[in-house]
């Protein structure tokens, strides 16, 4: 069972105590400790349960390659799943809970799934499930959809907040081990200007652990002086708890720095998403050791070695009395040398090499270590943790030379260059056959805008071993960079370390490496997704060359650690299987983010309030004081109704529409699209632009015109007023206004350039209100100022003046059908000038009223909306628009396609006014079904709802839709069929033809 | 004029930096040949500074030329004068093919003082926000999270932002956010 150790602990601070809770019980920790390696000091070998089988699963690693620690970490609006023990620093009152398993981690049901392994190899679930067709649906899915994921979903929405920051430097440099520290100093020495981030807590990296002396002095002096003079300089920014998250085209990176995760701070942002643009990037990200494949390998009590140094050394844990190194390679002795120096028992240190000589096997023999050459562990034994291996010869199938009891078993496969970052944005890798590995192939890196590399790497993620030639490496690539973006650097001499002389290591993919079936089932390769050695073997026995498709039919390297652990001697098995070179086999493509960063960090401040840009008009905040019933109208917030104490939205609508058509109402119009379009040729823009002939109209006059797409779909619609003879004013849709406005430019920039025209979105320099009904000019003259009478005034005119205390350009145009003045005022006048208008309003009962109280008066009117009546197939002639459209103009846009076979089709569907035959109120979207079906087996139809309204004025429903050859049909009547389950199919609602203007058909009212 | 009030009413909120409406301001559009003589001599006889040069600012936030784009530029003034200079330029300027609008209302100016103002907007804008990379005398259009905006910094080191009216609102809860005392990055304190 692991422990504390009384010495050592150079991370902890063992003056103060801090408490958390595991599966609700109490445990202690210091401050300085990760969560795993307080797990650990507190004996809980058992942390979790994996995937598929179940298996119990215990910490593997020290960092952010762990597999198996993952916890429910936190509670309510704190609470994140899948957080790794191992990157999770302890805080006072920390509580986390282990995944995975019911009902709980010691006794879990799942575990029966590890009986059926047999029956649940890779891939099973393509050749199951599969009969009767039903049960899918409704036995299966929902089972695998409960036991599928390893962490609980949040249920409350997250407490914290987020931010993000961007920067622009010269040098980035990835890693704050030896070699990022080496690379930095070199970088900015020659005044460029340099970041440099480390995603654990402390600088250092490895090689503290590893116990080199550099420059002289202890590495941890040694690193504590470096960065101290690093962040006297003013020229280079260093960060800790920085992770670099990716590496995306031409030197843009992403940094996920944990601000307060080590020491929650609520109303602080958590995590900081750094936003870089770098000239050159240096990833001195390391490497991560591998695990060996022996049967067994996933027993809690496995780990890597030099991961039980680190909690050695760093945490001052023990993982057991009692533990056995297992390795091909020298690197793991130190594991067996620190063990010794502790106090600890290393039974045997189990070299899988026939031979190997070396200083370092020498000082571990020297220590009275056991080392057994050319050996391997058969199986390790133990039901829920480890207590002893069985020894066998590594070149045979297993047979078992000696039994030895053990807690721990410290295993190295060989370290593989953390080649991700380097990867994401194109850069190739070189299979090292003497170290067995994939490192950066400094010839084809990453590139940026002019073909020039923008990454290198320094330190053992070149695949670089002895310290010295690291840190000789690093300043080397710090110094390059440097030059790259346009520095001169000086040639100083880097630091040093004494030379180091290895063995070779001898890479050993299976151990022994003729094991049989039954212990390639037990050889682990992805802890977490629960595949085997037997699994990748399966794959390519069914057939599987490629590796991307071996990883998604094995899911190896599928789960949270994105195959960390499991990548590279999944590989490795598969290429053996198939005959082939590992490097002809390759590696699945590496994809950002390094490891899992937050949503919230994504999102950084876009949540809430600030989640989108909400665009409020000049009178808002007196719409939400006064019942507003808020529509969103693309970013926009429009009052749908303003709702009285007491009514429904219904009843709202309709005492609005009553009381605008019988008295008097306001709309705040401030939304329309206004675009200032001015030049000689403006009015010659204008004609290629729109349906109409817009050169001709007079100044003071407005024209409602129609917009086409070049496929002659009708686009967008508005009031156009003439300004003067070089000067228009477009309205356009809400919705329309930025796309018309780049609409505009887009033809000007690209296709008339010569055309001598500029154009303004004057949206919202103006607020705009309708003064719509019988009382409105009374009202407006009540304000008076301006001369509203007919005469001066007539409909579709415009004119400039003064009304009350305010400057106003008046249009008299009418979307309802009523009598009505559009009034645009300066914005920043526009809530002074409803207020007026409020004020003078009161003696004619006037109300405000909304959208919805709009849509349904232009539809009693006939009145075509874009996004109703239009959905990118209609044209102007569908709609009976055939007036709007110019015979006189040579050319406008949609002019040729309007032309074409179809758009002329006689047997087109063509706007007409729907009416039930009961009063009710036809469902949206309805369609008219025609006898019999086509093709498809499916029902003919012959039109289709467009808009539909309770009308309060006629006290019926109506409504307007396209109907094939519908104006020549007038008085047919229509079946609608319901839709909406068992009781309402074969019921239909009846609807005449009838014209669609249903009120007001000869438009007197709005011409008083 | 009582009537007149700007989108953020005069808000203002102390973070790290302080976040302020700078409330309502003169701003005429004028669109034309950047390079014509009797063009930049209407501007700058109007704003009483020299004509930018790109993606430069001359003269103050309340008499000054910005730079937009190759045929635009932005003229500051005070909001009560900006309606008789719009008529004054567009007489000046009659005959030659040119447009000038007054925007005053349609867009809000706000005001990052003390503390950090290169910090809060480099949160928010991908835009290069260094000293050294934004100095005074650049204007430096871009985006700030989701919206357009425009921003400069002056000789004091305070910040000045130009956004679009409708989202006034959330410009200034953006600013706010970035603000938050404790948030501090400690970036820019660099030389």
């Amino acid at each position: 069972m692991s422990t504390r150790l009384a010495k050592t602990g150079r991370l902890l601070n063992r003056d103060r105590q801090i408490e958390f809770t595991f599966n609700g019980k109490r445990m202690t920790g210091h401050p300085g400790d990760t969560l795993a390696s307080a797990l650990l000091a507190n004996g809980q070998t058992l942390v979790g349960r994996s995937f598929k089988y179940h298996r119990p699963r215990g910490i593997v690693a020290s960092g952010a390659e762990e597999p198996n620690a993952l916890v429910n970490l936190g509670k309510g609006g704190q609470f994140e799943p899948n957080q790794r023990a191992t990157t999770t620093e302890l805080f006072d009152g920390l509580t986390a809970e282990s995944q995975n398993h019911w009902p709980s981690l010691e006794y879990d049901i799942g575990v029966l799934n590890n009986y059926a392994s047999r029956v649940m190899p890779a891939g099973f679930y393509y050749k199951t499930f599969m009969a009767p067709a039903p049960a899918w649906k409704h036995v299966f899915e929902p089972i695998i959809r409960k036991a599928a994921g390893l962490g609980k979903a949040p249920k409350d929405r997250d407490a914290d907040i987020y931010e993000q920051f961007h920067v622009h430097v010269d040098v980035l440099v990835i890693g704050g081990g030896i070699a990022g520290i080496t690379a930095a100093q070199s970088a900015a020495a020659s005044g460029a200007k340099v970041m440099l981030i480390e995603q654990t807590a402390h600088w250092g990296g490895r090689a503290p652990v590893d116990g080199a002396q550099i420059d002289g002095m202890d590495t941890g002096e040694w690193v504590k002086n470096a960065v101290e003079r690093l962040d006297q300089k003013d020229n280079i920014d260093v960060r800790t708890r920085c992770m670099g998250a990716g590496v995306y085209d031409h030197g843009y990176v992403l940094a996920y720095e944990r601000l307060t995760d080590h020491d929650p701070q609520p109303g602080l942002p958590r995590h900081r998403l750094w936003k870089i643009r770098a000239k050159q990037v240096i990833t001195a990200t390391g490497a991560i050791e591998r695990p060996l494949s022996f049967a067994g390998n996933d027993l809690p009590g496995v780990m890597l070695a030099s991961a039980v140094r680190d909690y050695v050394e760093n945490w001052a844990v023990s993982p057991g009395d009692r533990t056995v190194v297992v390795t091909n390679n020298d690197d793991a002795y130190r594991t067996a040398i620190t063990l010794k120096k502790a106090g600890l028992a290393v039974p045997v240190i189990i070299d899988a090499r026939p031979q190997a000589d070396s200083p370092l096997i020498r000082s571990a023999r020297d220590l009275g270590i056991r080392v057994e050459m050319g050996k391997a562990i058969a199986k390790v034994k133990g039901r829920r943790k480890v207590e002893g291996i069985s020894l066998a010869m590594q070149a045979g199938e297993g047979a078992v030379l000696e039994e030895i009891a053990c807690d721990a078993v410290a295993m190295s496969g060989g370290w593989s260059p953390v080649v991700h970052l380097w990867s994401h944005c194109g850069g190739k890798l070189i299979w090292d056959d003497a170290m067995a590995h994939f490192r950066p192939d400094a010839t084809r890196p990453p590139t940026g805008a002019q073909g020039q590399g923008f990454v290198r790497v320094a330190g053992i993620a070149n695949g670089v071993l002895s310290t010295t030639e690291v840190l000789a490496d690093a300043a080397k690539q710090g110094r390059t960079a440097a030059e790259e973006a346009g520095f001169t650097a000086e040639d100083a001499a880097p630091p040093t370390a004494a030379p180091e002389n290895q063995a070779p290591m001898t890479p050993v993919w299976i151990m022994p490496q003729g094991a049989d079936i039954k212990l390639r089932q037990k050889m682990w390769l992805d802890y977490q997704n629960d595949v085997k050695v037997s699994d990748v073997q399966l794959a390519a026995r069914e057939g599987f060359e490629s590796v991307e498709h071996t990883k998604r039919y094995t899911t190896l390297g599928m789960a949270t650690d994105q195959g960390k652990l499991s990548n590279i001697n999944g590989l490795a098995v598969l290429s053996k299987a198939l005959n082939a070179e590992i490097p002809q086999v390759g590696t699945t493509t590496f994809r950002p983010p390094y490891t899992p960063i937050s949503m919230g960090a994504i999102a950084g401040e876009a949540r809430g309030e600030i989640f989108q840009p909400l665009r409020r008009t000049p009178m808002h905040d007196w719409h939400e004081a006064n019942g507003a019933f808020w529509e969103p109208v693309g970013h926009w917030r429009r009052p749908y109704c303003y709702k009285r104490a007491g009514e429904t939205t219904e009843q709202a609508v309709a005492r609005e529409v009553k009381n605008t058509r019988q008295g008097l109402g306001f709309l705040d119009a401030s939304t329309l699209g206004k675009i200032l379009v001015k030049g000689p040729d403006a009015g010659k823009f204008l004609d290629m632009l729109y349906t109409n002939m817009m050169s001709s109209l007079k100044p003071g006059r407005c024209r409602y015109g129609l917009m086409c797409s070049e496929n002659g779909f009708l686009s967008d619609d508005g009031v156009v007023a003439r300004i003067d003879d070089e000067t228009f004013l477009c309205h356009t849709t809400s919705g329309g206004a930025d796309r018309i406005h780049a609409h505009m430019e887009e033809w000007l920039q690209t296709e008339w350039w010569d055309w001598q025209v500029y154009t303004v979105n004057l949206t919202e320099q103006y607020a705009q209100v309708a003064v719509v009904g019988p009382k409105a000019r009374e009202a407006l003259d009540l304000l008076g100022g301006m001369d509203m009478s007919e005469e001066t005034l007539p409909f579709m005119a415009w004119a400039d003046g003064q009304l009350g205390d305010f400057k106003v350009r008046v249009y008299r145009i009418s979307f309802s059908g009523e009598l009505s003045y559009e009034i645009a005022v300066d914005a920043h006048q526009g809530q002074a000038f409803w207020d007026a208008l409020i004020e003078v309003g009161r003696e004619f009962d006037a109300m405000p009223y909304g959208t919805e109280a709009l849509h349904i008066m232009r539809a009693e009117k006939g009145f075509i909306m874009i996004g109703d009546e239009t959905d990118g197939t209609v044209i102007p002639q569908d709609l009976g628009l055939d007036w709007a459209i110019s015979k006189k103009k040579t050319d406008y846009l949609g002019k040729r396609a309007q032309e074409r076979p179809h758009m002329t089709d006689p047997k087109r569907w063509k706007l007409v006014g729907l009416e039930t035959l009961d009063g009710s109120v036809l469902p949206d979207g309805a369609y008219a079904v025609a006898p019999g079906k086509n093709a498809n087996g499916q029902r003919n139809t012959q039109g289709r709802v467009t808009s539909t309204y309770h009308s309060p004025t006629l006290n019926k429903g109506i409504a307007i839709g396209l109907v094939e050859r519908g104006p020549d049909r007038m008085g047919e009547v229509l079946d609608f069929p319901k839709v909406g389950g068992p009781k309402s199919s074969g019921e239909v609602v009846q609807a005449r033809i009838v014209n669609p203007v249903f009120f007001d058909p000869e438009g007197k009212k709005q011409n008083v | 004029m009582s009537n007149v009030v700007s989108a953020l009413k005069g808000a203002s909120y102390q973070g790290f930096t302080r976040v302020s409406d700078s409330g309502a301001r003169g701003m005429i559009t004028l669109r034309g040949d950047l390079s014509s003589a009797a063009l930049q001599k209407a501007a700058c006889d109007l704003a009483g500074c020299d004509f930018p040069g790109k993606l430069s600012l001359t003269g103050t936030s309340e008499s000054g030329l910005c730079w937009m784009s190759p045929d635009e530029i932005l003229i500051l003034c005070a909001y009560d004068t900006a309606h008789a200079a719009t008529a004054q330029l567009t007489e000046v300027l009659k005959g030659t093919h040119d447009l000038v609008a007054n925007v005053s209302d349609a867009r809000a100016m706000l005001c990052l003082s003390g503390g950090d103002p290169r910090e809060v907007l480099a949160k928010l804008s991908p835009a290069d926000t260094a000293p050294g990379a934004l100095e005074p005398g650049t204007l430096r259009r871009s985006r700030l999270a989701q919206v357009p905006a425009a921003f400069w910094i002056d000789e004091t080191g305070t910040a000045y932002v130009i956004c679009f009216r409708s989202v006034a609102q959330y410009v200034f809860d953006i600013l706010k956010s970035a603000a938050l005392p404790g948030s501090e990055v400690g970036f820019f304190d660099l030389a």
